[in-house]
């Protein structure tokens, strides 16, 4: 009777790194996990933002940036994360970050996309 | 040469102002002493004498802007054209550091604009206006419409024994220089000593000064280091729409406020947003920087006070014509 009385608990104790998990990730942008690889994060640039306009990655984390462009050349520059991007439109790229410090660094676009070129920014956050 | 203060070759003098900054090179009271044989070096090596004269740099006038937040559109930028002409001394030439237009994807609209623009500036009145493209004007089309009426991008000319270089930091649509001009730079600079004075005029700040609002260079580095032999080098600058000076080993960087609307302390704001417009100082934060020279007649004791001066126009304020007003140079 005992061990039916556990069920639940043990059921939920089993659980608990996958809801963590999947808690970790909720309210995160799109992405994907590719199997054996790092975390993929996809971001797609659009004049005059990126969305989504804010992603969140550990320190020490090595995850993989898609960046797609749905309109013109844009830039995706972070100099203290180490990023130095450009996307055209038709052409996805891909580059790794591993953030060595925590803290929310804000990236820009650093291509001339048009008359609000000036605003268009996201932010990543990097937390211990 | 290396016992006398740098700050010396490029002094910046203002007995009277109008928007924008004015510079003097080599006031008549620096021909004495150590200073004087500084100049007098600098004319052998260069083989052109060096002779004092003014000048005056004025940016981001973004013609074609008509807010929000700076309803006025062109009124601050021509109103520094009558400033210009106000100087009691005229000013051999002016240095336009950018941003002449604001950007438009419509082309024949941004032709109009930089018609405008040249139909403005040709109310100055001096003999020479020199310019440098911003992203604005050139990071759509590669700099193609801005050489249609003005020219090259980049170039350098001689003028009464300094040197100008005109650098574009914008055309290649990411904010740099880029290899080529790189390499010309090396090249232009080749012939001269390494105590020639030399003013380097271009948009974009060739330093870190802010890059998550795209205040810099991204090769700036390798720029002031093909600089970096020259003993006399001065960086003017706009596209931050707010004073700023900078002084990196021996370089002197300083910005120029906009004809157009001013950006906020960087370290005081978490947003780049243009400051609010007040209808009863419209031209409040724009244009202005007086300088008074506070030369002692000794090469060492060189100093620089610094003063901004706000106009305000009669329109809004009620008093009639332009008044200057000293303030605070803080923002």
């Amino acid at each position: 009777m005992n061990s039916l009385k556990n069920r639940p608990t043990l059921l939920f104790a089993a659980l608990l790194p996958l809801l963590l998990t999947m808690l970790l990730t909720l309210g995160m942008p799109r992405r994907a996990q590719a199997e054996g690889g790092p975390r993929v994060i996809e971001i797609t640039a659009k004049r005059f933002a990126f969305s989504p306009n804010q992603i969140t990655i550990k320190k020490g984390e090595t995850v993989k940036i898609r960046l797609t462009s749905d309109d013109v050349t844009h830039g995706f520059f972070m100099r203290k994360l180490k990023i130095d991007q450009e996307v055209e439109p038709g052409k996805p790229t891909e580059f790794a970050v591993t953030p060595q410090e925590a803290g929310t660094f804000t990236t820009i676009c650093d291509h001339f996309c048009g008359v609000n070129h000036g605003n268009m920014n996201m932010t990543i956050t990097v937390v211990e | 040469m290396k016992d006398v203060n740098r700050r010396s070759f490029l002094k910046m003098a203002g007995t009277s102002i109008g928007i924008g900054v004015l510079y003097s090179a080599f006031p008549a009271a620096a021909a004495k002493g150590e200073a004087g044989e500084m100049f007098r070096l600098m004319g052998k090596s260069s083989g052109e004498q060096v002779t004092p004269f003014t000048f005056v740099q004025l940016s981001d006038a973004h013609v074609g802007f008509n807010g929000p937040p700076d309803p006025l559109g062109t009124k601050a930028f021509e109103r520094a054209v009558q400033m210009v002409n106000q100087l009691p001394q005229r000013p051999d030439l002016v240095l336009f550091t950018g941003d002449l237009t604001h950007d438009t994807e419509e082309k024949d609209v941004h032709a109009q604009r930089m018609k405008q623009f040249m139909e403005i500036s040709r109310g100055m009145n001096v003999p020479l206006l020199k310019c440098v493209p911003g992203e604005h004007d050139a990071g759509l089309d590669g700099g193609a419409l801005y050489r249609d009426f003005l020219g090259e991008t980049h170039y350098s000319f001689d003028h009464r024994g300094v040197h100008f270089i005109a650098l574009d930091n914008v055309s290649r649509a990411k904010p740099e220089v880029g290899p080529e001009q790189l390499a010309w730079l090396k090249k232009d600079l080749e012939r001269f000593p390494k105590s020639a004075p030399i003013v380097v005029f271009t948009h974009r700040p060739l330093f870190d000064l802010k890059p998550e609002w795209e205040w810099f260079t991204s090769d700036g580095d390798d720029v002031m280091n093909v600089l970096a032999p020259y003993e006399n080098v001065t960086v003017l600058y706009g596209h931050i729409h707010r004073d700023h000076e900078h002084e990196e080993q021996h370089v002197h960087h300083y910005a120029a406020r906009s004809l157009i609307f001013a950006f906020p302390d960087p370290d005081k704001v978490p947003q780049k947003k243009p400051m609010p417009f007040d209808k009863d100082q419209p031209f409040k934060n724009l244009g202005i920087r007086l300088v008074h020279e506070n030369f002692a007649g000794k090469a060492q004791v060189n100093s620089v006070n610094v003063e901004d001066v706000e106009l305000t126009a009669r329109e809004f304020s009620g008093i009639n014509g332009i008044q200057q007003i000293l303030r605070n140079p803080n923002l």
